[in-house]
């Protein structure tokens, strides 16, 4: 049987991508970003996902003004990376895994949970900037990629509440797929942040803090918290937070943190970490 | 009945909600043509030519020209999609984020640097972070 065995947390900060790209790695700016992820990395190696649910936002890219569907799910072969106005990142194309993700959907929607079916779109920064981060820069990915969008660009996203249920629906999914694979999901984009307006730069440390404990040890007080809270606190793109609770909706209730990240600055972001498992797998 | 907007106050923010979306999207679907490199090109070429082909209000065009991205935001633009502009002009996300606050990229860089905005900021602030 399919299993879901890890959840990972990361921030999906485009300039992350261009740093790396560009062979920026050990600029005094940037080598604390990559030192952050010294151990992910180790830690993918070892945990060796077949797939990851990779719960991402859309930036402009595959979904214009035309069509905003507030959850998809790419159930494609493969996913090229986008040129999304300079040109596409030097990353390797992202194999999907087509027969869980159409597994996914149909359980999904079976379970009240409807969901938009996408079988061709290209995948922007949201999505390879966290494989770039876990994974270095390899030939090809190192596993299957099955693409998760949430809407959080057209105001209102979904509620935190909605995500985390939802997370629990994609659990109760995999669960019930035959194949015996190991599989990870992971939620991106935040933590606080604002790229507009005269108030761009807002960082929120303390509620970002408050953020990644209450992920952990009380998920269901996190996924209460209103679109407003997000906004107010952790500035208006901060609101990509709800993402992640798709990702600990999908985990076990107790789950072990086997890495934490926190740091200020990159670009105009605060990058948040975590690695969370499930207690049920042994540890690495 | 009016949709709730309990947003409306925070300050030098706006939100990108229905009303933002409907009044935006023939701005930011010119935005999303800059995408394709033979459109950077034909803008690039003539910038007031290629905004007449799209529907746009006139001050929405004038703000494209002007690269006033509070502006553009103001007429609906959503940054996602006016990054396609700056991305078009070889800048990043924060020398676009430097100019909608008024501060220099240098001074706003040092800023983030020191861990951000304050979230207790207010428009009428001198002092970019408390304390």
């Amino acid at each position: 049987m399919a299993k879901i065995t890890a959840g990972v947390a990361t921030s999906h900060i485009p300039a992350i991508g261009a740093a790396l790209d560009l062979g920026k790695t050990q600029e005094a700016y940037w080598a604390p970003v990559f030192r952050g992820y010294e151990f992910s990395r180790r830690w993918m190696r070892d945990a060796e996902p077949d797939v990851v649910i990779l719960v991402y936002n859309d930036h402009a890219t595959a979904f214009s003004l035309d069509i905003i569907p507030t959850f998809a799910i790419g159930c494609a072969a493969s996913f090229t990376p986008a040129d999304e106005g300079w040109g596409p990142r030097p990353v390797p194309v992202v194999e999907g895994h087509p027969e869980l993700a159409s597994h996914i959907a149909q359980s999904v929607i079976q379970q009240d949970f409807d969901l938009t079916i996408v079988n061709k779109m290209d995948v922007d920064h949201g999505l390879t900037v966290p494989l770039s981060l876990l994974c270095g820069q390899p030939a090809a990915w190192p596993c299957k990629v099955i693409p998760f969008a949430v809407n959080v660009v057209a105001y209102p996203p979904p509620s935190g509440n909605r995500c985390y249920q939802f997370g629990k629906a994609i659990r109760r999914a995999v669960d019930s797929f035959d194949e015996d694979l190991n599989v990870h999901i992971w939620g991106t984009g935040g933590m606080s942040h604002q790229l507009q307006g005269p108030r761009a730069g807002l960082i929120n440390k303390e509620f970002d803090l408050r953020f990644l404990d209450g992920l952990k040890n009380d998920p269901e007080s996190i996924a209460r918290v209103p679109h407003i809270d997000y906004l107010r606190h952790a500035g208006s793109e901060g609101i990509e937070l709800v993402m992640w609770l798709v990702m600990r909706g999908a985990l076990d209730a107790q789950v072990r943190e086997v890495h934490r990240f926190y740091h200020v600055p990159a670009s105009n972001t605060a990058v948040g970490h975590v690695i969370l498992e499930n207690l049920r797998s042994p540890s690495p | 009945m009016a949709l709730e907007k309990p947003y409306a106050d925070i300050p030098g923010t706006t939100i990108f909600d229905a009303d933002q979306v409907r009044n935006g999207y023939h701005l930011n679907m010119f935005c999303m043509s800059l995408m394709k490199q033979p459109n950077r090109e034909r803008f690039k070429a003539d910038e007031r030519v290629y905004l007449d082909g799209w529907p746009l209000s006139e001050p929405q065009k004038r703000a494209v020209l002007a690269r006033d991205y509070n502006g553009m935001i103001g007429l609906g633009g959503n940054i996602y999609f006016i990054a396609k502009i700056f991305a078009t002009d070889g800048k990043s996300f924060q020398y676009a984020a430097a100019l909608m606050t008024g501060m220099s990229q240098e001074d706003y860089a040092q800023m983030m640097l020191n861990g951000g905005r304050s979230p207790g900021w207010q428009a009428n602030s001198r002092v970019p972070r408390d304390g």
